[in-house]
């Protein structure tokens, strides 16, 4: 297993996965109901602010501020969550974030743990390296609940169980609500405040017996050490104030300088990812305290390719991310698709240009998640930091096909054109010399022309991507540079 | 009088020459002298929205050796795309193109070379209501029209309600208005070989989209988006016609779009 999770090994490229995901008419609809609204929801709670574009550009720049100076509020953040009586652990990778976490767990001699909605620990695959050592890690989050409880992967950042409907919810909770600790009432319907309900009762049995809970964070605070997790929820508030040890993994870029950067993300992080003005649960902690919540407090820094990430001028855009989802709901790709076609805990378009830039794109799915993509521009129109996701798109793009510098694992490298591109690059470099040859480009497009009535309707090869449901448009008897010539652009008569 | 030079695309010259020609009739009437640069080839969209920047390369300044002595002698006040796509690569990519080869140590001379030709090329919509201020061409359609935004016209470029307000004023015609309208058609370039599975899918809800509206014609401002619709339309036998709006704006009751 390399670095990062291993619930995604082995996963095909893109296109196939999106060829069994775009017939799967059940998935389809779920998707399509589900990401349309929130997309309405989202698009009236931001047209409400009429400083939209300043919230936009200050985080934005917050970000940009605190992702170039971030050695210096790294070590600001360890040493006052250090002085509020917590410790700070660094992992360089995956392995060794999964290796502290095991240990911190088991210095306090308990087999069981509850989780926040955490997408740091998905990275990393903590849940399954808990476990094959002996230590159950329950899901508290709805989704992630169902996500767990289906033996199931996640499909969206904000919304793990998006691609599930409340049947199946219901069966999924009367089948294995029983294996993993209360069973759901006799006769679940499937109403959602009795699906809820039924989730509340089983979870409640761990809250209240949970001895360590494990969380994420949305945000770290550089200058008090505050951390802040932003749930809807309230799970997230009792795994985070209940047990007597709590340890937080959480991606170093999750920082912001001061309390006061708080002000801009918690207004635009709400109303980009589920469409409220105000977040419901907002827990913010510093440290640990005598009287009340957890008395023993771990942060565990993770890189896992965030600095490598950081280190390309193009690409490091990505690490503004806040997590709100807002760019999967507008996707259409995404839509048509869903999640898990993406081979990543992160999903959709932040997907496609983080999986590839944290992991590298040496297997197939990363290598093929940048073409996900028709450059429509709706993401970098909703993103609530203005990562320019197209661009970033295009320039793994290159990455993937012509190869170039990148930094692994903290060395510049530089990386071989992928295998598998090689038809394609010599095609655009014979039309590259077409388009730089006029008088070729004319002879070739008159060739055509002469030759249109023996054009098949099908063609093999690559092309049959585009005649196994699209008509090829009809080559005209004539090009337009010919008809230019032959009437003096139009003045003279069309013989 | 204002001179333009056309820079009417690859896709249009080969497949397209009627849009071209719509073009000239429309400017011409509008008391626009239209050129056509007959060395003009690709603008490198193609290339480089697949990774190919390299590739691309040479075309953007193979772009600015065509049009720019024209811009920098004054024979041409600007140049004249009908593709919100070609449009944005030249106004959005080419400056980035020039940032990127400066980032690679290669010095300005790009980002030189390309400077002239990035603000005087313009998208054919904007053009008419920018430049020469006009939203009634004198135009005459009798038909049902629905309007697809395409992605870089709306996002890249921000047409806004430009063509929409320019078809409004063609006499005859009925504009409807089309559900779901800013999503994407699924063409992508590219995109529509690599990912036929999702861009057919994108395309298929696309044109239900544009059959729900009823009416006969779906008009965009860029053939390669309906290269891809008309495509789709065709195959499921929609019985709606891809129009380009240019070949709505040329069109008059004397002579009307054949």
């Amino acid at each position: 297993m390399s670095g990062m999770s291993g619930t995604f090994v082995g996963m095909p490229a893109f296109p196939k996965a999106a060829h069994d995901a775009v017939r799967n008419q059940t998935l389809r609809a779920n998707l399509r109901h589900a990401t349309h609204t929130i997309r309405d929801k989202r698009a009236r709670a931001v047209a409400e602010l009429d400083d939209w574009a300043g919230l936009r550009e200050a985080g934005r720049q917050i970000k940009d501020h605190a992702l170039r100076h971030l050695d210096r509020y790294l070590i600001q953040l360890e040493e006052a969550v250090q002085a509020a009586g917590g410790t700070v652990h660094w992992a360089a990778d995956a392995d060794e974030a999964n290796r502290i976490v095991t240990r911190l767990v088991r210095e306090t001699g308990e087999s069981e743990v509850v989780k926040v909605k955490s997408m740091a620990t998905q990275e990393i695959g903590l849940n399954e390296h808990l476990e094959a050592r002996g230590i159950h890690a329950y899901e508290t989050d709805l989704a992630e609940l169902i996500v767990q409880l289906g033996g199931d992967r996640p499909s969206h950042i904000l919304v793990p169980a998006i691609h599930r409907n409340r049947g199946e919810i219901r069966d999924i909770f009367v089948k294995e609500m029983a294996r993993w600790g209360r069973p759901a009432p006799d006769g679940l319907p499937d109403t959602p405040a009795e699906l809820a309900e039924a989730a509340r009762l089983h979870l409640r049995e761990k809250f209240l017996r949970a001895k360590v809970g494990i969380s994420g964070a949305n945000f770290m605070v550089a200058e008090t050490g505050t951390l802040v997790v932003v749930e809807s929820e309230g799970n997230g508030r009792m795994c985070l104030t209940l047990p007597e040890t709590l340890i937080s993994v959480v991606g170093i870029e999750k920082i912001v300088p001061t309390w006061r950067d708080l002000e801009v993300f918690l207004q635009t992080l709400p109303r980009s990812s589920t469409a409220e003005r105000m977040n419901p649960y907002t827990s913010m902690w510093t440290g640990t305290t005598d009287t009340d919540g957890p008395h023993t407090f771990h942060l565990v820094l993770l890189d896992n390719g965030r600095t490598d990430t950081l280190a390309d001028e193009v690409g490091r855009q990505a690490l503004r991310c806040i997590r709100c989802s807002a760019c999967l709901n507008v996707c259409p790709v995404y839509e048509r698709t869903g999640g898990h076609a993406y081979g990543s805990v992160y999903p959709g378009p932040i997907g496609a240009i983080l999986s590839p830039q944290l992991r590298g794109t040496t297997s197939e799915i990363d290598a093929s998640v940048p073409y996900a993509s028709s450059l429509c521009g709706a993401c970098y129109e909703v993103c609530p930091v203005a990562i320019d996701i197209p661009e970033v798109l295009v320039h793994l793009r290159e990455r993937v096909a012509e190869g170039g510098p990148a930094t692994r694992r903290g060395t510049k490298v530089r990386l071989k054109p992928a295998k598998g591109h090689a038809a394609e690059r010599a095609a655009m470099r014979a039309s590259r010399w077409l388009f730089t040859h006029p008088a070729a480009l004319a002879t070739g497009q008159r060739l055509a022309a002469r030759t249109r009535r023996f054009h098949p309707r099908t063609i093999p090869g690559p092309g049959k991507a585009w005649t196994a449901t699209r008509d090829l448009p009809t080559v005209p008897a004539e090009p337009f540079r010919d008809w230019w010539q032959r009437t003096n652009g139009g003045k003279d008569a069309d013989k | 009088m204002t001179r333009v030079a056309l820079f009417l695309t690859c896709v249009n010259d080969t497949l397209y020459p009627d849009t071209g020609r719509a073009v000239v009739k429309l400017l011409t009437r509008l008391g626009v002298d239209i050129d056509f640069p007959t060395t003009q080839t690709c603008c490198g969209q193609p290339h480089y929205n697949t990774g190919y920047r390299h590739e691309a390369e040479p075309l953007a300044r193979h772009y600015s050796g065509v049009f720019g002595p024209g811009i920098a002698s004054g024979e041409y006040d600007a140049i004249i795309t009908p593709s919100g796509s070609c449009a944005a690569m030249v106004r959005e990519l080419y400056p980035r193109m020039g940032e990127r080869a400066r980032g690679e140590g290669r010095g300005d001379r790009l980002a030189a070379t390309l400077a002239p030709v990035i603000p005087k090329t313009y998208e054919l919509t904007e053009f008419l209501v920018d430049v020469l201020g006009v939203t009634d061409v004198g135009a005459y359609y009798p038909h049902t029209v629905t309007y697809h935004p395409t992605c870089h016209g709306l996002r890249s470029l921000g047409l806004g309600d430009r063509p929409t307000r320019l078809l409004g004023a063609v006499k005859g015609l009925e504009l409807v208005e089309l559900p779901g309208a800013q999503e994407c058609c699924g063409f992508g370039g590219t995109f529509a070989v690599k990912n036929s599975d999702v861009s057919s899918a994108m395309g298929t809800d696309k044109v239900r989209n544009a059959a729900s509206t009823g009416a006969e014609v779906l008009c965009a401002a860029d053939n390669s988006c309906l290269m891809h619709i008309g495509g789709t339309m065709a195959r499921l036998r929609m019985g709606m016609r891809p129009v380009h709006i240019a070949q709505i704006l040329a069109s008059t009751e004397e002579e009307p779009l054949s």
